[in-house]
C-alpha cells in the first residue's frame, strides 16, 4: 500500500515539476548553476575511475586469454565491448548515484528542514519546477559524461594492454573495430537517457517528501542512494531483455 | 484586514482547529498565542493557503481566497510577506540575493534599482555591510532581521510570522518584536504574529487571539490579558515563574 502511495506521489510530482514554469531569466541561471554542480563537477572523478577501471580491464581479460589460439585482438574487443555496454552506462551512473543523487537529497532535504520550500511557495513560486526541473536539464548532458567515460575507459586499456606489454597496438586497434555493431551504442545511450532522468528525479523526490531534521536529511541520502541504483539496475535488466535479446 | 469564518481543519480523524472565527486588523500586530499543539502554525498555515480548510472562510479585505481564481491568489501571495521560525534564508544566496529574490520573481526593476531597494531594508532592519556573506556566517538574530528585510522588500500588505524569536536570546527577541511592531505601524501592515511568548505579549500584544485545543478562547489586547479570570489564559500566563513571582507582589502591595 504505501508503495503504491510512494509511486503515486513520485508520479505526481512530476507532473507538477512540469506545472506551472518559473520565470525565465531565473530558470536559465538556475540550470546553468545545476549543470556545473552535477555535470562538469563530476567529470574529475568519471574521468579517473574510467580510465583505471578500463586499464584493469584489459589486463584481466589478457590474464585469462593465454591460449594461443584465440587472436590477440580479443582484448581490445572485449575491452570495448564492456565498457560501452555496461561499465560506462551503467556503472557510471550507479557512481553518479552515490556522488550527485546524495547531493540533490541532501540539498533539496535541507531546504525542506528549514522551510526554504515553505519560503517559494509562500511566494508563490512553484517549488518543484525551481528545484527539480533545472536538474532534468543539467542531466540531459548526462550522456557527454558517459561518453567521456567511453573514451577514457578504452583509453585506459590501451595503455594497460599495450605498455604492460600484453598486446600490442595493432592487435588492439584491431580487436576494437572488430564485429563493430552501432545499435550497441545506440543502446547504451538510450540507457544512459533513463538512468539520467532516475538520476534527476529519485533523488529529488527523496529530498523534496522528507520529514524531520539534519538528521533526517542523512537517511534520506542513503536511502536515495539505495533506490537510485536499485532503479537502475533494474531498468538496465528491462532495456537489455528489451533492447538486445531478440 | 483579514477576517476568518469558522474554519475547520482536520488530518485524519483529528480536528485541528474547530471552527474559529476572527478579524484581523491592519496596522496592527495581531497575536496567536497558545500552547504547543494549540493548532497556531496549522491556522498561520490556512491564512497563508498552504492548508486548505475543510469548512469555513478566509476572506483578504473582501474577498474569500477560497473563491479567487489562481490568478487573483498569485497575485495576492506578492502582496504577503512571511517571516519563518528559523528564517528559511535561502542558504546558496548571499544576503543581498536573499533580499532581492523576491523583487527578481515579481518586479520588471532594474538590477541598480532593486539593489537600491534591498540597501534601503536592510538599513531599515539595522543591518550593513553584510550584503555579500552567505547566511551561515552571520548570527541568528541577524538571520531574523534579514529574513523581516526580505518578507518586505516588496511592500507587503500582509505580514506573517511564526514564533519570530524562537531560539534568540530575550534581548534580540525584543529587538525583533519592536521591529516587526515598527514596521506594522509605518506601512499599515496587516501582521499576524504566531507565538507563545509572554515577552511578545506584552511588547507587542495589540490583539491577542488564545488558541486552546483548536478553539479561540479569548480575545483582547496586552491590557486585558492580565485583568481576565478566563481560567485557561490565566493558566497560560502564569505558568511562567516570572509573571507568577509579579502578580504574587501585586497582591502583597495591594
Ligand atoms: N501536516 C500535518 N499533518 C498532520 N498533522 C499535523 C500537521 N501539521 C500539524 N499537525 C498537527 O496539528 C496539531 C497542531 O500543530 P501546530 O499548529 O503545529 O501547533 P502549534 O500551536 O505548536 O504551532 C499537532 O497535533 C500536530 O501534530
Ligand atoms: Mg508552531
Amino acid at each position: 500500500m504505501s508503495y503504491l502511495e510512494d509511486i503515486g506521489s513520485y508520479f505526481l510530482m512530476l507532473k507538477r515539476t512540469f506545472g506551472s514554469f518559473t520565470k525565465r531569466s531565473v530558470l536559465k541561471e538556475l540550470i546553468l548553476k545545476e549543470i556545473d554542480d552535477l555535470i562538469i563537477g563530476s567529470l574529475g572523478i568519471v574521468a579517473f575511475i574510467s580510465f583505471f577501471v578500463g586499464g584493469v580491464i584489459a589486463i584481466q581479460t589478457a590474464l585469462n586469454v593465454d591460449n594461443p589460439i584465440i587472436p590477440k585482438s580479443l582484448i581490445g574487443f572485449a575491452t570495448r565491448q564492456s565498457i560501452v555496454l555496461e561499465f560506462a552506462p551503467t556503472f557510471i551512473s550507479i557512481i553518479m548515484a552515490g556522488k550527485v543523487g546524495s547531493f540533490i537529497t541532501s540539498s533539496i532535504g535541507s531546504m525542506r528542514v528549514t522551510e526554504q520550500i515553505d519560503a517559494l511557495e509562500v511566494m508563490g513560486i512553484n517549488s518543484l519546477n525551481y528545484l527539480v526541473f533545472p536538474k532534468i536539464v543539467a542531466l540531459l548532458f548526462f550522456p557527454f559524461v558517459i561518453a567521456l567515460s567511453m573514451f577514457l575507459g578504452i583509453l585506459g586499456g590501451l595503455v594497460a594492454g599495450v605498455y604492460g606489454g600484453f598486446t600490442t597496438l595493432t592487435d588492439f586497434t584491431t580487436g576494437l573495430q572488430d564485429d563493430f555493431d552501432t545499435f550497441h551504442l545506440v543502446y547504451a545511450f538510450i540507457k544512459t537517457f533513463v538512468f539520467a532522468f532516475i538520476l534527476a528525479t529519485v533523488p529529488s523526490w527523496q529530498g523534496f517528501y522528507m520529514k524531520g531534521g539534519a538528521l533526517e536529511v542523512g537517511k534520506a541520502s542513503t536511502n536515495s542512494f539505495v533506490w537510485t541504483s536499485v532503479l537502475i539496475i533494474l531498468t538496465n535488466f528491462i532495456i537489455t531483455q528489451l533492447l538486445l535479446s531478440s | 484586514m483579514i477576517k476568518i469564518e469558522n474554519i475547520r481543519k482536520s488530518f485524519g480523524d483529528e480536528e485541528i482547529l474547530k471552527g474559529i472565527s476572527t478579524v484581523f486588523e491592519k496596522g496592527k500586530t495581531n497575536l496567536i498565542i497558545g500552547q504547543s499543539g494549540s493548532g497556531k502554525t496549522v491556522m498561520l498555515k490556512c491564512l497563508l493557503g498552504l492548508f486548505q480548510p475543510e469548512e469555513g472562510y478566509i476572506y483578504y479585505e473582501d474577498k474569500a481566497i477560497q473563491e479567487m481564481d489562481e490568478e487573483q491568489q498569485r497575485h495576492l501571495r506578492e502582496e504577503i510577506g512571511m517571516l519563518f521560525q528559523g528564517g528559511a534564508l535561502f542558504d546558496s544566496m548571499t544576503i543581498e540575493e536573499n533580499v532581492m529574490f523576491p523583487l527578481r520573481m515579481f518586479t520588471k526593476k532594474k538590477k541598480t534599482e532593486m539593489l537600491a531597494r534591498v540597501n534601503e531594508v536592510l538599513a531599515r532592519v539595522n543591518l550593513e555591510g553584510v550584503n555579500r556573506k552567505y547566511p551561515a556566517e552571520i548570527s541568528g538574530g541577524m538571520q531574523k532581521r534579514v529574513s523581516i528585510a526580505r518578507a518586505i522588500v516588496n511592500n507587503p500588505k500582509y505580514l506573517f510570522c511564526d514564533e519570530p524569536n524562537s531560539g534568540l536570546d530575550p534581548k534580540t527577541a525584543t529587538v525583533i518584536d519592536n521591529l516587526i511592531q515598527e514596521i506594522t505601524h509605518e506601512y499599515s501592515i496587516t501582521t499576524v504574529v504566531v507565538t507563545h511568548d509572554m515577552n511578545s505579549v506584552m511588547e507587542i500584544g495589540e490583539n491577542i487571539v488564545f488558541l486552546k485545543n483548536g478553539k479561540l478562547v479569548w480575545q483582547g489586547n496586552n491590557e486585558d490579558i492580565f485583568k481576565t479570570d478566563n481560567k485557561d489564559v490565566t493558566d497560560f500566563v502564569y505558568s511562567s515563574d516570572l509573571f507568577k513571582k509579579i502578580r504574587d507582589i501585586q497582591i502583597e502591595e495591594q
